[in-house]
């Protein structure tokens, strides 16, 4: 059977480590948070300038002033830190950040993401993807295995990037890949979800990859 | 002659005129120079060039430009929340330059620094790359983007004094001490104007030289909030 959303959430969180810093884009990526390991203690970073995102607030406690990224009320913790957007991308970009999580459109076998701008439909803007996939130190991709039926790891990207080799692992609704960011172009299958079949997985694959499956 | 002003209109006198660049602060609606932008949109000032992160919603921040069509052009990192953008923007009325957030913010500070262009992964191998120079440091590819200074910058701040130091509250701060620096006039509307000595000079965030004017908002002074997002308390 294939993973839910929650537990396709609960998958990427065991890539979180203790003392980790971490970016979480909107969709799946921010369930994320409701599954961080009691034994791991994460910061979380939200682009818009805060380090240290805490849970949404109670009814009647909302502050126009503390928002995250996807505009939504927040609130803070005893070890927040606030500052400028150009204080938090220097995080971002200067590689101090070790985790993002985000959603894709299209990854390549290569590494290559698109998850910005479909042609001809209305375009709403990068945000700060571009920033994130560009500087953080590992890239997570957590997105359903097709759209519309068609496959969404693919040989190459047909729709416009957002970062060229800056992919390192892809979570699915069916299985988990690694990429590689250098060098040849290498997708490994690790792990496949509950009762997912490996004939299944290749039919709804369009990039090459070889099988290491470490869950077996 | 002192930095502060009675009111926005007053605070942007003798500063506005069409075709102007302005970058003006805020990320969504949280920090935005709400006042200020009304002031703009009543001086009925056209073919403006705004730079911000985003393009505000349909009745609130910047969309109250758009809606009045005074804005041409666009450079922003997302403009999302916005229908009538979306409207104006397939009708070929409104133009839009898309900077990466990160990209806009460096380009912005880089501005208010004296440095005309700077280098950086973000972008690399996509479209926000091409036709600018590229080049390779320490073996990784970077490309080279503009510092950008603008006529006029209008920002928010929680307290300022009279000498336009200011100080900003929890994310409200986000864009806006980079844009205090980036423009020729800086004008900023602050919640509270409190007198010299009442901010600790440790806490201040943008000294007062980057503020040329200031101006208090009034009573009944609102912020709103874009996605008010909660959780139920939990019975005992």
């Amino acid at each position: 059977m294939a993973w839910t959303r929650d537990q396709m959430a609960a998958r990427a969180a065991r890539e979180l480590e203790d003392g980790f810093y971490v970016n979480l884009g909107i969709g799946i990526p921010t369930l994320v948070a409701n599954h961080v390991p009691s034994n791991v203690n994460v910061q979380l970073q939200s682009e818009n300038g805060m380090l240290g995102l805490g849970p949404f607030p109670y009814e009647g406690e909302e502050d126009a002033d503390l928002i995250n990224a996807g505009k939504q009320t927040i609130t803070a913790l005893p070890t927040s830190s606030y500052f400028s957007s150009a204080d938090s991308f220097a995080m971002i970009r200067g590689g101090h950040i070790d985790l993002s999580i985000l959603g894709a459109l299209q990854v390549a076998a290569n590494g290559d993401l698109a998850n910005w701008m479909i042609p001809g439909k209305m375009v709403k803007g990068m945000g700060g993807a571009m920033d994130l996939v560009a500087g953080v130190k590992k890239v997570v991709v957590l997105m359903e295995h097709t759209a519309g039926g068609k496959p969404k790891l693919l040989k190459d990207c047909s729709l416009p990037l957002t970062g060229a080799r800056v992919v390192d692992m892809v979570i699915t609704e069916l299985g988990v890949f690694t990429l590689a960011r250098k060098g040849e172009t290498a997708v490994t299958l690790i792990e496949l979800a509950p009762e997912v079949t490996l004939e299944e997985i290749t039919a709804k694959t369009e990039a090459p990859f070889t099988v290491a499956l470490r869950n077996a | 002659m002192g930095k502060v002003y009675r009111d926005a209109q007053d605070a942007l006198a003798g500063v506005l005129r069409d075709g102007m660049m302005i970058m003006s602060g805020g990320f969504g609606l949280c920090g935005i120079p709400s006042l200020l932008i009304g002031a703009i949109r009543e001086s009925g000032v056209r073919d403006l060039t705004i730079v911000s992160n985003n393009a505000g919603i349909d009745d609130a921040g910047l969309g109250l430009l758009l809606q009045t069509r005074q804005v041409r052009k666009m450079i922003s990192s997302y403009v999302g929340e916005n229908a009538t953008f979306a409207r104006q923007f397939l009708a070929g009325e409104l133009e839009i330059e898309f900077n990466p957030q990160g990209t806009l913010a460096e380009r912005i500070r880089a501005g208010g620094a004296g440095i005309p262009a700077f280098y950086t992964k973000t972008g690399v191998g996509t479209a926000v790359a091409e036709g600018k120079p590229t080049a390779e440091f320490d073996g990784e590819t970077y490309v080279q983007e503009r510092g950008i200074v603008a006529d006029l910058s209008i920002i928010h701040a929680w307290k300022g004094d009279e000498e336009g130091n200011l100080i900003y509250r929890r994310t409200a701060r986000n864009f806006n001490p980079m844009m205090a620096t980036a423009a020729r006039m800086t004008v900023a509307q602050v919640e509270h104007l409190v007198q010299p000595g009442d901010l600790d000079p440790d806490h201040i965030v943008t000294p007062g030289i980057f503020v040329k004017r200031l101006v208090q908002v009034g009573p009944g002074f609102e912020k709103r909030i874009e996605q008010r997002t909660t959780r139920k308390k939990l019975m005992a």
